[in-house]
């Protein structure tokens, strides 16, 4: 096994998202390179609030297992170990027991032996609401006070995890066993696993939160972008390189990508503090590689760490249509305003704040609404009308009034008289299941950075 | 040097929209040298008063707006109108937001 001498550590990871699959060529190149570790987050908000509502993961369960099994590969081979973050995109509980058991799995069928620790990031709500009481949480950017009820309607809630329950981890594996070969975390902020690495390793803080904010999203700061990426730390800089020969990593690419999907350009927060990036200097030091120096880290005192949680908020049913008249098309908001009071009226007997019509008109101002800039609609439009309400039933009930009462509605120099829209699918009302909303996105302070997440151990074989 | 007013899309490397967390929504427009950044800069076309009445975002509201010359970009972070993926979601990545920061037009040489 590589140890992390004095002056380096090198870090491999092979995709900014377990279960999106990567090239294993140059995964087995990136092995070449000896590094300490492999870290992989699979973790994210992007794709919804639907995963922490109901339980789903970002990936399907065979494709996990494909890339698990290139992973443990790697690691039953260089013997490194092997850190798996936010396990199934929402990082909760339940999913960090997926991701065990498709381990065990694997280990089964393929005669390996490793050790490995589950880190827990459930959070359980009658402390928040204990927190809430005492003042220690606010809201993160643009949201509502939190309100005890949200904690109660959420799901599940979870905290991201920073870097010392990673070494916790790594140094407390019941001696019984000896060390930890494989990780599987919770929700955890993206960078937690390698800057973990490096910060155990005793490095600078600023410079290995920095490697793992880069490094997070694989090779996303190449040019190209790609999937495999290298991390060389030493005691004042870090490197970066792509492990695909045909990509490229320069200073513009990876100093701007510290800006993606980012609030600020210079200032990451994160558990326990903010990297401060607005000195950084980057250096090309190959045709592929670059170097970079001079990040701050400022500690945050109290600690904090970032609460998420989601509820189910009802049922929804949508119906997809075309439209290419144009004598319809020039009257389409008038005509949905009349269907919809129609509508509103034939079901008085639904207290009408029970439930939401949000007509999508795609040809006119679908993507960006109220906000877009081109007033004429095009020659044809796509109608989507959404409706949300209590029960499914409901929803597709109300979802088909609208439907047949736009096809057939009445508008002044109508000369179709057949029909208003033209129906792609059946179903022609398509029932959409329980929709959900991102209802926790707060700070908590914490007294200690491990004491939300449990560690537990065991032996796979 | 003639000037005429030209669309950043055919100036900039990068115009983009994107989630930043499920309550903000951050633009990007990134210049393909620090000469485009500083004559952009200088123009005095991009101001939080114009992604205001472009996002109908209050100016008190916008959460990031500057240019970083590090990284020879404008970055405006912005309230999202709903929680990311609630009813009525029309982006859930907001990916296709930035429409509007393309069509700002900026003085520039005639070709």
């Amino acid at each position: 096994m590589a140890v992390a001498n004095n002056d380096e550590i090198r870090i491999l990871t092979p995709s900014g998202m377990l279960g999106y699959g990567f090239p294993i060529e140059h995964v087995k190149l990136g092995l070449t390179l000896k590094p300490h570790a492999i870290t992989i987050d699979s973790g994210s908000t992007d794709s919804g609030p639907q995963k922490l509502g109901l339980g789903e993961m970002t990936c399907s369960h065979a494709n996990y297992v494909k890339d698990m099994e290139v992973l443990l590969e790697a690691q039953q081979e260089a013997k490194i170990p092997l850190l798996i973050s936010s396990a199934g995109g929402d990082g909760s509980n339940l999913h960090v027991d997926v991701f065990r058991d498709i381990m065990v799995e694997i280990a089964q069928r393929r005669g390996w032996r490793f050790k490995l620790a589950k880190i827990y990031s459930d959070v359980d709500k009658a402390l928040i609401k204990k927190e809430l009481k005492a003042g220690r949480i606010e809201p993160l950017g643009p949201v509502p006070q939190l309100d005890p009820r949200e904690v109660d309607a959420a799901t599940v809630v979870v905290a991201q995890i920073g870097a010392e329950p990673f070494n916790k981890a790594l140094d407390e594996g019941p001696s019984a066993i000896g060390g930890v070969d494989v990780i599987v975390s919770g929700r955890a902020y993206d960078p937690s696993p390698t800057a973990a690495m490096a910060i155990r390793a005793g490095f600078d803080p600023a410079l290995a939160w920095h490697m793992g904010k880069i490094m997070e999203c694989g090779a996303l700061c190449a040019e190209p972008v790609g999937r495999s990426v290298m991390g060389w730390l030493r005691r004042d800089h870090f490197e970066i390189e792509p492990l695909n020969p045909a990509e490229r990593c320069t200073t513009a690419s990876v100093a701007a990508h510290t800006l993606y999907e980012k609030t600020h350009p210079f200032l990451l927060a994160g558990p326990g503090g903010t990297l401060d990036l607005s000195q950084c200097k980057y250096e090309q030091v190959s045709d592929r590689r670059v170097r970079v120096s001079g990040s701050k880290f400022i500690p945050a005192n109290p600690y904090t760490v970032k609460l998420e949680g989601a509820k189910t908020a009802g049922y929804r049913a949508i119906f997809i249509a075309g439209a290419r008249d144009p004598i319809f098309i020039r009257q389409i908001d008038e005509i949905l305003a009349r269907v919809i009071d129609v509508t509103r009226d034939y079901y008085k007997e639904i207290p009408p704040e029970t439930y939401r019509i949000i007509p999508h008109l795609y040809g006119k101002n679908g993507v960006m609404g109220e906000l877009e800039p081109v007033k004429t609609p095009a020659h044809e439009l796509c109608i989507i009308v959404e409706v949300a309400a209590a029960t499914q039933a409901i929803a597709t009930a109300i979802c088909g009034k609208i439907r047949t009462s736009l096809m057939h509605a009445p508008y002044p120099g109508r000369i179709a008289t057949a029909g208003n829209l033209a129906s792609p699918f059946t179903p022609l009302e398509i029932p959409l299941g329980q929709a959900c909303e991102f209802n926790v996105y707060h700070l908590m302070q914490v007294d200690s950075p491990t004491a939300l997440f449990p560690v537990q151990y065991e032996e796979i074989a | 040097m003639t000037s005429v007013p030209t669309p950043l899309r055919e100036i900039a490397k990068v115009v983009r929209s994107k989630n930043a967390g499920p309550f903000e929504i951050t633009l990007d427009i990134i210049f393909k040298s620090r000469e485009d950044f500083d004559a952009v800069k200088k123009s005095g076309v991009i101001t939080k008063e114009l992604i205001s009445e472009l996002y109908n975002v209050p100016t008190q509201a916008i959460i990031t707006f500057g240019f970083f010359d590090l990284v020879n970009a404008v970055k405006i972070t912005l309230p999202r109108p709903r929680a990311q993926g609630a009813i009525g979601e029309t982006d859930m990545h907001a990916a296709q937001q930035h429409v509007p920061l393309q069509e700002i037009c900026v003085p520039w040489p005639a070709q």
